[in-house]
């Protein structure tokens, strides 16, 4: 099904720009058409289908749903919501404040946060169409773990503790128990073919140059990188590859969307499967701009007590996977 | 005269959105002013969860978007 890509690809490049196959800019070239065209198809259908489903589905009725719920189903379902329900990372603040004033525990809410920027549509579409089902498989497992183990630890300190003064205080005056669901809309196929087109446009404008981007870059590795330089210097999943790959993802910002195709070239290239998931995952989840966007909520000894947290997570991920990858 | 408050913490949307009901203000000849409010406290009391939101007169008029040119009209007509 996804041929069609890779003979656009060989027709736009090799006879249309007339490169060589055989030559570095050829590749590189190629990698690009392929993978580019191949996304913005995908995405365009996947966003439209996905947006049409969950057209009724946002944080309000998230919030609704989680409140009261026993801890141990909280985790979960945090981080289950966090990865299907749609909210810009700008809104991150007003919805842990909405979670937290009602009575949510900090370690779900940071469950959903937490998951939100792993795992969404727009990250599985290239998963799959990129790396496969297994490796889909792999990143979800390990997205949702991190987000529900993260709550739990982070509740288990009591990170309430660490909040700033007013949202210390709104938690805990929260009324404890279940909250009113907003009403549910009943939604007509005309309403929830608007949503998804809003959606489809919203979205799509946001992450097309992540994609250009991230599939820029990966092109590049895949062409200029000479073949055997990664698997020859940190293909033998040596320890220090790992913390490494996850220290190096922190100042490096980018999105789900901008650093999947990244790790599709370093897979290809011969980098172990630990270091490659540990260097992608620090690199979307723990972000510079996302801290600071926190500050405002937390106090600094929880940001560094998760930064760290997300930090040694992936590092034993990156390992356990590395270990796994030479068993197997 | 009417206050328009814009809830959200800076993204672009939200800029967007104040600036969108400003445009619509000023052409439309509206008595209203726009304001911006990104203190993450005063959202949180005002109940808001998605931005950017719309308050007009300490009520909350919307969530979660850019309201269109028409909504903002009858807000403030």
């Amino acid at each position: 099904m996804f041929a069609v890509f890779t003979y656009l690809a060989d027709w736009l490049a090799y006879q249309v720009f007339g490169l060589d196959p055989e030559t570095d800019i050829g590749a590189a070239v190629h990698f690009f058409i392929e993978d580019s065209s191949k996304i913005f198809v995908l995405l365009i259908v996947m966003i439209y289908l996905i947006a049409l489903i969950r057209a009724s589905l946002n944080v309000e009725r998230v919030r609704a749903y989680l409140a009261g719920k026993p801890k141990w189903l909280g985790y979960s379902l945090g981080a289950g919501f966090g990865a299907i329900t749609p909210f810009c990372s700008c809104s991150s603040i007003p919805v842990f404040l909405g979670f937290t004033t009602a009575g949510i525990p900090v370690g779900i809410t940071m469950s959903f946060l937490l998951t939100s920027p792993l795992i969404n549509e727009v990250a599985i579409v290239l998963l799959f169409s990129l790396l496969g089902w297994q490796m889909t498989l792999i990143y979800l497992v390990i997205g949702l773990a991190v987000g529900m183990l993260g709550g739990l630890i982070l509740d288990s300190i009591h990170a309430e503790r660490h909040l700033q003064a007013f949202a210390r205080k709104a938690y805990e005056n929260a009324a404890t128990g279940s909250i009113d669901a907003p009403e549910t809309m009943r939604l007509s196929i005309t309403q929830r073919h608007e949503f998804a087109k809003a959606e489809l446009y919203d979205i799509f404008s946001r992450v097309w140059q992540w994609v250009l981007l991230g599939v820029g870059l990966g092109a590049a590795l895949h062409g200029f990188v000479p073949e055997g330089f990664i698997s020859d210097h940190l293909g033998q999943g040596q320890w220090w590859t790992v913390p490494s790959a996850t220290l190096l993802g922190i100042p490096l910002y980018a999105n789900a969307t901008g650093i999947i195709p990244v790790m599709e070239s370093l897979l290809n290239k011969g980098l172990p499967i630990g270091t490659t998931l540990a260097l992608c995952m620090s690199t979307v989840a723990v972000s510079f701009p996302e801290f600071i966007l926190l500050k405002q909520v937390m106090l600094w000894r929880l940001l560094a007590l998760i930064a760290v947290m997300l930090l040694v997570a992936f590092t034993l991920i990156g390992w356990l996977l590395n270990a796994l990858a030479w068993v197997l | 005269m009417k206050t328009v408050k814009v809830l959200g913490s800076g993204c672009t949307k939200c800029v967007k959105t104040a600036e969108f009901i400003q445009q619509v203000v000023e052409q439309q000849g509206l008595d209203a002013t726009v304001i911006k409010e990104t203190n993450p406290e005063a959202i949180m009391n005002y109940g808001v969860m998605s931005t950017p939101a719309v308050v007009v007169d300490e009520q909350v008029k919307h969530t979660g978007s850019m309201p269109t040119a028409e909504q903002i009209t009858a807000w403030l007509a």
